[in-house]
């Protein structure tokens, strides 16, 4: 199902550490106000596919596009500018920021007042600061009242687990993306909070408009949440399609179970 | 979506569950701080409900009263270096605390600043330009000079840029000492830096005729200097360009992928750093009227960060009164008279903190007490020799402890071997079990007092003034590893 033009295109991406081919000629394409899995075991490739379009890595072959656009040796705040965010799998906050603060950093990209101008605060500065502030605020009450009140002027590293998790999103919407890359939102979380992240993901994309690219382990939420579902094994795409479809494949099944499992999993014949 | 998935467990009614956001812990840390009891609780309360710009008034007004209320030799020693200090210190907090670059060439950049401005305001080359012009070219130079090292160190974080800063930090000193002769296609063989001797007989400051010759005028430019850098950094450090720095030492990966652009704001944390480094070193050339390559060194690296550690990483207050302390108490420690009461106060106040609860404490005093009695009557009657010295200075408590203390006529030697004595104590006792850790304090601190009365409070003008400053921060940043006034969360493994 595409519900738009194509926002993100991947053609023929490759990349290898040494002899150890990481992603291999892959193909993808996210489509505006889509929501798109990526699952696949620890090692298909996940994480070094959203450092590929972050720009944190370069990719050996292929070619990456954002509304038509080479992000291709970009450096990654440009990549952030032109409207890629992300969240990290392994969450880096700035801890010794506030909450706020967190926040207000990554609107670095879309604002502009220099260091001289902020020294002696002009008015315009004076404005545009009040208007980072404004936007902040905007983004943490997203998550309802979670990060709101008092939460604002705590430190990062003060924060529970969801609370991070939530923090690194709220920070990734502050760069104001066309698309925005989740890696693994739901992972350390408990059930309830897992609900919650679920729900959070699908209003993103209705209330907030945002397309949305997310690897994430927790099958519930990757049915709860996915237009389409991509499978990676040993960076190379082995199932694309619906939840049910991509599920079921044969492939993917043996991914995660290994050979003998899957057969076991099909039943003796 | 999430409605059609029946093994997703429904979230329990929401009037049942706690309210959202809200979990127990977190929410109990308002609390907590508020709960902080007694002196402590009420001085951080107080603290933070200071306005920022009154807490600079703070500062300030009592700067500003200093000359009045002492005499002009102390307004030099003191006043004038606790504000040279601190006005490196503080561009050494934007590189270091602010962008978390840890830069160990920062005093090249002083000494630029003050070669510099010698080299326009000495009969060296017989230039004698105005300060108005001299400081901002000075300083422009600098800051250039700032981006030059920053620019091979963009790629660099952690201990590979300390590496490389260092050496530019150390090429500096080289440089100065041997760019006496230095030849020039045209000009023939120049002599820049006046080499090992340096450069003597720099300008004071002369803004349009006015000179800041004495030492009062030269002390409230340097505060009027620090009040305005402190307030600019203050408005800085709540910017969009503070909050890059900031978001870039506290991790440059994620802070790039955060659309910050990582490079571009070293080379400018690099530059601001510089820039004020030189304006600090012309100000210190025209007070010193000199530049000497022995000034730009690591001594003075370690004593700027031994400040930025004290004060706290990143906090512009702890800062300055960082540079109170590291500058003041070594002056403050010259004479016996200061020094004594100032270590037996630590002393007790350690005490007081650790030694808990007070019947503990007080057994412990008690020991003490009692543990100096026995050994000066036994040492009194069977080594008299031991007791026969006299304690240093006049009065009550030097009179007391000619009565409790052993004072050996003779003691140079004995008072060496106590002193690897109780160095060894110190490392031992720690380790000990509780028990023993009670019974073994009054000796050990009764040691300690037999090393100072006897060793320590002699030299006090020399070396013991500077162990002294060492055991302080050594203890602080056991204490409070994150700085007096900085609150970054330090993870102790």
């Amino acid at each position: 199902m595409s519900a738009g033009p194509p926002l993100l295109e991947l053609d023929g991406v490759g990349k290898a550490f040494g002899g150890l081919r990481v992603i291999e000629n892959l193909d993808l394409v996210v489509a505006e106000h889509e929501i798109v899995s990526v699952i696949g075991p620890n090692g298909a490739g996940k994480t070094t596919l959203f450092n590929l379009i972050t720009g944190l890595y370069r990719p050996d072959a292929g070619e990456i596009r954002l509304d038509g656009r080479n992000l291709v040796g970009l450096r990654p705040h440009k990549i952030t500018s032109l409207g890629v965010a992300r969240t990290f799998q392994t969450l880096r906050l700035f801890l010794n920021m506030t909450v706020k603060e967190n926040v207000m950093a990554a609107e670095y990209g879309r604002t502009k007042v220099g260091v001289l101008r902020s020294m002696v605060r002009t008015p315009a500065a004076r404005r545009e600061e009040k208007e980072i502030h404004r936007r902040a605020e905007e983004k943490l009450s997203f998550f309802g009242e979670r990060l709101m009140g008092y939460r604002w002027d705590q430190f990062a590293y003060s924060l529970s687990y969801a609370n991070r998790r939530r923090l690194e999103i709220a920070r990734a919407m502050a760069t104001e993306p066309r698309i925005l890359l989740l890696d693994e939102p739901a992972a350390g979380m408990n059930p309830a909070e897992t609900h919650e992240i679920t729900e959070l993901i699908a209003k993103l994309r209705d209330d907030d408009g945002h397309t949305i690219l997310v690897i994430e382990h927790d099958m519930h939420v990757v049915e709860g949440i996915s237009d389409r579902v991509v499978a990676l094994d040993h960076g190379v795409k082995i199932a694309e399609g619906s939840f049910e479809a991509v599920a079921t494949d044969e492939r993917v099944v043996e991914a995660y179970l290994g050979v003998r499992g899957a057969e076991a999993e099909a039943g003796p014949g | 979506m999430a409605d059609g998935a029946p093994d997703i467990p429904a979230p329990p009614d929401a009037r049942d569950r706690p309210r959202i956001g809200v979990d127990e812990w977190v929410a109990q840390v308002e609390g907590r701080r508020e709960r902080y009891s007694g002196l402590r609780g009420a001085v951080e309360r107080r603290w933070e409900r200071i306005p920022p710009a009154a807490r600079v008034l703070l500062f300030a007004v009592p700067a500003a009263a200093f000359p009045y209320v002492t005499t002009e030799g102390n307004v030099f020693r003191y006043g004038l270096f606790t504000l040279v200090y601190a006005l490196l210190a503080l561009g050494l907090n934007i590189v270091v605390g602010f962008a978390g670059l840890l830069d160990l060439g920062y005093v090249a950049f002083f000494g630029f600043g003050a070669y510099g401005y010698a080299i326009l305001a000495s009969p060296q080359f017989g230039n004698h330009w105005q300060a108005e012009a001299a400081i901002p070219v000075v300083v422009v130079a600098t800051a250039l000079c700032g981006l030059l090292v920053g620019l091979p160190s963009r790629r660099l974080f952690g201990d590979y840029l300390a590496i490389l800063t260092l050496f530019f930090g150390q090429a500096f000193v080289v440089f100065v000492n041997n760019a006496n002769r230095i030849s020039f296609p045209f000009a023939g063989h120049v002599d820049l830096t006046g080499g090992s001797n340096g450069l003597p007989n720099i300008d004071p400051f002369d803004f349009f005729g006015y000179k800041l010759e004495g030492t009062r005028q030269q002390y409230y430019f340097l505060l009027i200097s620090i009040v305005l850098v402190l307030v600019l950094l203050y408005w800085v450090h709540d910017s969009r360009t503070g909050r890059a720095w900031r978001a870039l030492r506290e991790d440059p990966l994620a802070a790039e992928a955060m659309s910050i652009p990582v490079n571009r704001l070293k080379l400018l944390a690099f530059v601001f750093g510089a820039g004020t480094a030189g304006f600090t070193g012309a100000i210190y050339g025209s007070i010193a009227t000199a530049a000497l390559p022995g000034d730009y060194d690591v001594g003075l690296l370690i004593t700027i960060y031994a400040i930025m550690i004290l004060g706290g990483f990143g906090s512009l207050m702890g800062i300055v009164v960082g540079a109170v302390v590291v500058s003041s108490v070594p002056e403050l420690l010259r004479s016996s008279a200061n020094a004594r009461p100032l270590f037996y106060g630590a002393i007790l106040l350690a005490l007081l903190v650790k030694v808990r609860p007070w019947p503990r404490l007080a057994a412990v005093l008690a020991g003490l007490v009692g543990f100096g009695f026995a050994a000066h009557a036994i040492a009194s009657a069977a080594y008299p020799r031991l007791v026969h010295g006299h304690a240093i200075g006049s009065g009550a408590f030097a009179h007391a402890m000619n009565h409790w203390m052993l004072l050996p006529s003779h003691h140079e030697k004995i008072a060496d071997v106590a002193y690897v004595f109780l160095i060894a104590a110190i490392v031992i006792v720690p380790q000990l079990k509780r028990l023993w850790r009670t019974v073994l304090i009054p000796p050990l601190l009764y040691l300690v007092m037999f090393v100072w009365e006897n060793l320590l409070l002699e030299q006090i003008g020399g070396a013991t003034r500077l162990i002294l400053l060492g055991a302080l921060l050594v203890a602080l940043m056991n204490a409070r590893p994150q700085g007096l006034f900085g609150n970054a969360y330090v993870e102790i493994a």
